[in-house]
């Protein structure tokens, strides 16, 4: 049967190809169609040249494998195919390669070469498909091709292909997960990239890769805050979902003092339940120990930047800053989200099904939130049974003793629904309902009773389940309604309800002391009957008839229970063997016989009726876990909060956006402005039209300017500074930006080689000369250094450093240092004053076009030991103007960074300085028997030795010396033997010596010996002096 | 993300399945089978349903199940939007999403899909950037395609998806440049049986359909903007320009979409248009029911109620109904026990009414529920929030495009309990 159709429509298809010379083939006319034969037209089909023969014939095939069909065994005649010329065809072999790659390796490896070749494509669509189906091959083999293939697309100048490129992670990762390291990598760069396009994506990968590695979020967490609205909407929930579980490790509960006072105001509705006292007794407890919070501004901006999305038409994405509200926001601010998830109970069933259930949870929380919306949730006869359920969970969480009669007037019109299910949880409902507000419970109780009479069993069930727990409550005013139920044994089928009947009865038969034994004689007489459970509590019943009213009972339940001793289920049996041993005295009872009265007969506790959603919040709400109130697979625990926040600065990067900002208010205003263009350039509408909407004003009027290159200098660079911020979506303005910041750097250059600016700005107190050259000091001849003082804890003289070329470190980048430029380097000089420190000299440039004010040093935050020689305050620097100053650092010999903050007038930057091991020492003048004999004092454990090879440029004295002098602050010890080279220095601080030993073998071997007291200095030498004499 | 989808049509036939990552077993529907056994109706099937190894998430349209396979944790609306997507797009390139349509379009369907996600993450949900890749099937151009051999598949390469306004495609040429929009509000209500509002609101959109010239930048005002509480757009809003000016500022995308949905501030009161009379009585001791119903207008602002049409779900005990109308047509159908009454045009002189008597079941006791009413009607050129367009203005193109605006008030979920 099934065939048939297929049969049809292919002979449909076939024939409205209208090709004769098929038409008249028999096999295709598909009168003797069987399988093998109709693959074989197919073959043909794709074999001939005609481009809409083999479209028909992929059509065909695409259909089959749509419906599930197995076409596998045309794998070689459809790979054949890969590199056709018509597009479609193309596209449908894709298709095709994809699904079946993986059951045919090894003919899949014929179609990879056709993708690298599309990865090279000048065209960026067409690299990001060749990427697109490469990855999407299962094909272990070719990991290494995919892995090169993803590195080389990740740092493409196409944004799109990026796009792909962070697809792609995930697909390798689940085919190879060896690989993770390195695309951790990947995604490291790409988590730092710009553009909207490629954000979603590639948090996307983040999440189904390396999830745990929070620390990759830190540098990109503002960014992404602020893309967040223009991204598009799918990853936007991605990244909303990951960001929520960041800021729960990064950030302090903002909860953690209002909470006392709301909950505590909340709770009073709710009778007090012991549980909430001993929680508020807790939290004030922690109150008191607790300082008063302040929200980071990081976590503020995470709020600020998501609100906007709860208008999003995308429900997913207005649940996840739903959750990410309730998750994080201070109590008073997420009611925000309730109009929204309200909203949202517009659409379909399913997405209303999802959203009650995250109502639900969160109404138990906060209950203030939903009350206002009460009547959205109120119940329509044409709902979905599910729906309805749900709605009534929430209705039910929201009754307080304010609207508690508007809900139980609902309550009562739902009871007459059809709908015999959510009849019966409706009554739960009101059963709920009368337990948490004690006002109604007698009303609920009356209520319930007059459904006793109701005509569907179903319902009287139910009721009677329900009013037991209530009765428990508040038994001896109730013997009337235990009377009542009595009555209703005869009539009432379902087990349930009959168990519940007989436990109230057994419960209080000493309220109803007539009617309880008659009740026992009619269950004696259908025992055999009943369900086990009602066995049960006939059991129990007749248990406790037998010790408050033993006369009247006595024989009933000898009966009874030699019924239940030779019934057919275990539990019923051991349960009467049990209660015949308790209760009926013999001589070989023991002692809990006295005590079966009190056993039996005990103070019961009331049951408590609670929703099934509560404490579901440990749950991520929104996420699948929640839904099914289960862990699912990879599901990634929501993290308390910290108890101390770590710490903010991890977050302080380049961040373009802003560069120009000073202040947070000015912050605030750059935050929001990122969706679409409305701010000044909207106002003139004529102006607009012609911008791209995604853009900031500024952006666009930089945009413009791109091509006037020969704009002022200062004035490009702020803005280059920004677009950096906006998204450069497109591939050309990246390319503009590109030869830009080529020019500029040109620019420069020339600027910094005009002398003169800087040497006449006036520095009172600087210790050393300006240098007006960047960062490099000019090597002085020795003699100008007369005034150094030597060091005196040794007979060996200092020598004057030898200098290779001095390398320059960046302290504070120009876009992160919002246009102040800070780089430094080691000059190998002594720092006068203090011969125990390292002399850094620092040099200073201003990009910006204000004046910078007082530069100065403050707050170090130093090792034990560690001492920092400030550099004097610069009190003013000209814009484009720059300084050069030195300081002095003691780093105690260990290569640990001093943190310390640069700041001007308006901003304080974080900076540090981590030293090579080569710059904590000064070279000593020693002779060969003086090294020789220091040399033998230090073997052993001081004496670290490595081969290593020479490379080719290294072979002559001069590279060595250089190389060596380069990659550590040391004097040459003149040495007899002719390929060995000996170097000598002392360590700053403590003065200890540290010698160095090359012996050059014959050709490239050589090796290295260091000797040092110094272990780690000395280990961390030899590494640095390997690597650089390898380069 | 998404593994598998399945397309199950009401008989339970698995007519299309598609996967992003490897292949996973159709055999994993029998468990959607099981669920689906368990409830009664169709839209009674959990949304959510766990396996041992897979979740299964599905959404239920034009009675077919759309069913997403997952095998990790993933937001479950996520996957909920993203398969009503799918439906949305169906129905926009096919006109209609049935089994049939998808079936006799199976490869364009295909390859939809293919776009649509990418390793199980959505990759292209725009159906403007979709349009541009696979180009919708019309009539004319299966015409062209059977005789030239040439393809649905854009031979030019799509540039929509790199473009910063990814809803709109680029080069859209009209000759008639035209912007219509309607308003369209809906009513929901429950009604009591004393004739009293329980709850009613004011949910309403903003449809337009724009064919426009190049790159038209729209701006959209109200007279009261007041009215809206709660709104959500079209990511095309520039949601600033509204925050600080209750202006609607935006790019269109090209052909039609949805604006703007916004929800009607519950301070003002909701003038209910319709009112509903009825007796409607099971009596003890005979098997006949009286039904008496009659609809008259309340608050219609001066306009003519259309489109009037009763729908109610009759208890189990009725056999029949024998029943006749003042105006219009009528059927029961005793299977589903559902009434439809197609009313048409309320006219206040003459007011519609249906009466006559129900057949019940004999022998059994009477139905203890009475059902209720589902009223659905319409009223052109009113908006009932009282919402109005002040003015629309267009910047960036040179031609003056000709504008409409079409009012139009309709029931949404209207009850009324008896």
């Amino acid at each position: 049967m099934a065939a048939s159709p297929a049969y049809g429509e292919e002979k449909g298809g076939s024939s409205s190809l209208g090709e004769p010379e098929y038409g008249h083939d028999p096999a295709s006319g598909g009168i003797f169609a069987s399988d093998y034969k109709r693959h074989d037209d197919l073959k043909e089909m794709l074999d001939s040249n005609k481009d809409s023969l083999k479209l028909e014939a992929m059509k065909r095939i695409v259909a089959m494998i749509a419906r599930g069909k197995n076409a596998s065994d045309l794998f070689p005649a459809v790979v054949k195919n890969v590199a056709c010329k018509n597009i479609e065809v193309k596209k449908l072999v894709y298709v095709y390669l994809v699904r079946y790659a993986e059951e045919q390796q090894d003919l899949a490896l014929l179609s990879i070469s056709t993708f690298q070749r599309g990865l090279k494509d000048p065209n960026q669509l067409i690299r990001a498909s060749a990427l697109r189906v490469l990855s999407s091959i299962r094909v272990p083999i070719i990991v290494p091709i995919m892995m090169l293939a993803i590195k080389e697309a990740a740092s493409d100048m196409s944004p799109y292909v990026r796009k792909t490129a962070a697809h792609a992670i995930p697909k390798l990762y689940s085919l190879d997960s060896d690989q993770k390291d390195q695309l951790i990598e990947v995604i490291e760069k790409l988590l730092a990239d710009k553009t909207t396009l490629v954000a979603g994506s590639v948090v996307m990968a983040f999440e189904e890769v390396c999830p745990e590695r929070i620390d990759l979020i830190h540098k990109n967490y503002r960014k992404l805050c602020n893309l967040l609205i223009d991204v598009e909407e799918w990853g936007q929930v991605v990244i909303i979902n990951m960001l929520t579980r960041y800021a729960r490790t990064q950030f302090l509960s903002p909860n953690q003092n209002e909470s006392l006072l709301e909950e505590s105001a909340e709770k009073a509705f709710y009778g007090s339940e012991e549980e909430d006292t001993k929680d508020a007794k807790a939290e004030a407890a922690s109150l008191a120990k607790r300082k008063p919070y302040v929200m980071d501004p990081d976590h503020r901006l995470l709020l600020r930047n998501t609100k906007p999305l709860l208008q999003s038409r995308n429900a997913a994405v207005v649940m996840a800053v739903a959750q990410l509200y309730f998750h994080l926001a201070p109590k008073a601010e997420v009611g925000v989200i309730a109009k929204a998830l309200v909203r949202l109970l517009r659409s379909h069933s399913e997405v209303q099904y999802v959203v009650l259930q995250n109502v639900a949870t969160m109404s138990i929380k906060r209950r203030g939130m939903f009350e206002p919306y009460l009547k959205s949730f109120y119940i329509r006869s044409t709902d979905p049974t599910q729906i309805k359920i749900l709605k009534l969970e929430v209705l039910t969480n929201l009754a307080n003793e304010t609207n508690i009669s508007t809900i139980l007037r609902e309550f009562q019109t739902y009871i007459r629904s059809m709908d015999k299910d959510f009849v019966a949880a409706t009554i739960q409902a009101i059963g709920r309902c009368a337990t948490n507000i004690g006002k109604v419970r007698d009303t609920c109780l009356n209520g319930l009773v007059q459904l006793l009479s109701n005509r569907d069993e179903l319902v009287v069930a139910e009721s009677v389940v329900v009013i037991k727990k209530l009765l428990q409550m508040q038994p001896a005013q109730h013997s009337e309604i235990i009377k009542h139920m009595a009555k209703l044994t005869d009539n009432i089928q379902v087990p349930m309800a009959r168990a519940s009947i007989l436990w109230l009865i057994g419960e209080y038969c000493e309220h109803v002391p007539k009617i309880a034994p008659d009740v026992l004689r009619k269950m004696a007489k259908s025992f055999t009957n009943e369900e086990d459970i009602v066995k049960l509590q006939v059991i129990n019943l007749a248990a406790k008839l037998y010790l408050t009213n033993s006369k009247q009972s006595k024989l009933l339940t000898q009966y009874v229970l030699n019924l239940a001793k030779y019934d057919q289920n275990y539990d019923i049996r051991d349960r009467a063997r049990f209660i015949r041993q308790l209760i009926v005295p013999t001589e070989k009872s023991g002692a809990l016989n006295k005590y079966a009265k009190k056993l039996f007969l005990a103070q019961k506790p009331a049951p408590i009726l609670e929703s099934s959603f509560k404490d579901r919040d440990h749950f991520q709400l929104g996420s699948l876990s929640h839904l099914l109130n289960a862990k699912a697979v990879g599901y990634q625990e929501l993290p308390d909060w910290p108890d101390e926040a770590p710490d903010p600065s991890v977050r302080n990067v380049e961040v373009p956006e802003w560069t120009k900002c000073t202040s947070r208010e000015k912050r605030k205003e750059k935050v929001e402005k990122p969706f679409y263009s409305d701010s000044e350039g909207e106002s003139g509408p004529t102006e607009s039209a012609d911008s791209e909407p995604e853009s900031d004003s500024e952006e666009s009027g930089s945009s413009s300017s791109s091509g006037t290159s020969s704009s002022s200098s200062e004035e490009e660079d702020e803005e280059e500074e920004e677009e950096g911020s906006g998204e450069q979506s497109e591939e050309k303005e990246g390319e503009e930006e590109e030869e830009k910041r080529k020019k500029r750097k040109e620019k420069g250059g020339l600027r910094k080689a005009s002398p003169g600016s800087a040497g006449s700005l006036p520095f009172p107190a600087a210790p050393c000369p300006l240098c007006s050259s960047r960062g490099l000091p000019r090597p002085l001849s020795p003699m100008g250094w007369a005034w150094w003082p030597m060091l005196s804890c040794g007979p060996w003289q200092l020598l004057s450093p030898a200098f290779g070329a001095v390398r320059t470190y960046e302290l504070l980048h120009r876009m992160a240092g919002e246009g102040l430029s800070v780089e430094y380097c080691f000059s190998r000089r002594p720092f006068p004053g203090d011969p125990h420190m390292v002399a850094v000299q620092i040099q200073i440039s201003n990009n910006t076009d204000a004046e910078v004010k007082s530069l100065r040093v403050s707050e170090p935050k130093l090792l034990a030991g560690m001492r920092i020689q400030e550099f004097p305050e610069i009190e003013s620097l000209a814009p484009g103007d720059t300084a050069s100053v030195v300081m002095g650092i003691d780093f105690c010999d260990s290569t640990q960074a001093a943190n310390f903050q640069l700041c001007t007038h308006t901003r304080h930057f974080y900076v540090s300085i981590q030293p090579p091991v080569g710059e904590l020492m000064a070279p000593v003048f020693m002779s060969e028997n003086e090294f020789r004999k220091e040399q033998g004092k230090l073997t052993g454990m001081s004496e670290i030795t490595e081969k290593l090879t020479l490379p080719e440029k290294c072979r002559s004295d001069h590279a060595i010396v250089q190389q060596v002098t380069s990659a550590a602050n040391v004097g040459r010890v003149p040495c007899g033997a002719d390929n060995e080279y000996r170097f000598a220095a002392k360590t700053v601080t403590s003065g200890s010596l540290v010698l160095i030993t090359l012996e050059w073998r014959e050709g490239a071997a050589a090796q290295l010996t260091v000797n040092s007291e110094k272990m780690v200095i000395g280990t961390m030498l030899v590494k640095d002096i390997i690597q650089a004499l390898a380069q | 993300m998404i593994h598998s989808l399945f397309l199950i049509n009401a008989s339970g036939d698995i007519f299309l399945e598609k996967h992003w990552k490897s292949v996973v077993s159709r055999s994993v529907c029998d468990y959607f089978f099981e669920a689906q056994e368990r409830a009664s109706e169709a839209e009674n099937v959990p949304p959510v349903i766990s396996t041992p190894h897979h979740y299964l998430l599905s959404v239920y349209r034009h009675k077919i199940f759309f069913v997403a396979v997952i095998q990790t944790e993933v937001p479950p609306l996520f996957v909920i939007e993203f398969l009503h997507r799918v439906v949305d797009t169906f129905q926009d390139y096919f006109g209609i999403c049935s089994e049939v349509m998808i079936k006799d379009n199976v490869v364009v369907v295909y390859e939809v899909l293919e776009e649509m996600l990418d390793n199980g993450f959505p990759l292209a949900t725009e159906s403007n950037i979709l349009k541009e890749l696979i180009k919708p099937p019309t009539i004319l151009r299966t015409v062209v395609n059977t005789i030239t051999g040439s393809t649905n598949v854009g031979d030019q390469l799509p540039t929509g998806q790199l473009s910063v306004v990814p809803w709109r495609r680029t080069g859209v040429k009209y000759t008639n440049n035209e912007a219509y929009f309607d308003v369209i509000e809906e009513i929901d209500a429950i009604i009591d049986k004393s004739g009293s509002t329980i709850t009613a609101e004011i949910q309403g959109v903003i449809d337009a359909c724009v064919k426009l010239t190049g790159m038209p930048d729209l701006t959209l005002s109200f007279m009261n903007p007041r009215l809206l509480d709660d709104v959500s757009f079209h990511p095309c809003v520039r949601f600033k320009r509204w925050e600080s000016e209750r202006i609607l500022s935006f790019i269109p995308p090209d052909g039609n979409f949805r604006l703007l949905s916004y929800h009607v501030s519950a301070q003002n009161l909701v003038a209910i248009p319709v009112y509903v009379k009825h007796n409607i009585n099971f009596r003890d001791s005979s098997s006949l029911g009286r039904f008496e119903i009659t609809v008259g207008p309340k608050q219609t602002m001066g306009k003519t109620i259309e489109g009037v049409m009763v729908t109610s779900q009759m208890p189990k005990g009725v056999l029949n109904m024998s029943l006749t109308p003042s105006q219009g047509t009528h059927i029961f159908d005793p299977v589903t026990k559902l009434l439809t009454w197609d009313v048409g045009k309320i006219n206040p002189q003459k007011l519609p009414s249906l009466k006559g008597s129900m057949n019940l079941q004999a022998g059994t006791s009477k139905p203890d529920e009475n059902p209720t009413i589902n009223l659905q009607f319409k009223i052109q050129q009113l908006a009932i929030s009282g919402l109005k367009v002040n003015r629309l203005d267009m910047y960036g193109e040179k031609y003056k495009p000709f504008k409409g605006i079409k009012y139009m008030t309709k029931a949404g979920k209207f009850q009324v309990r008896t």
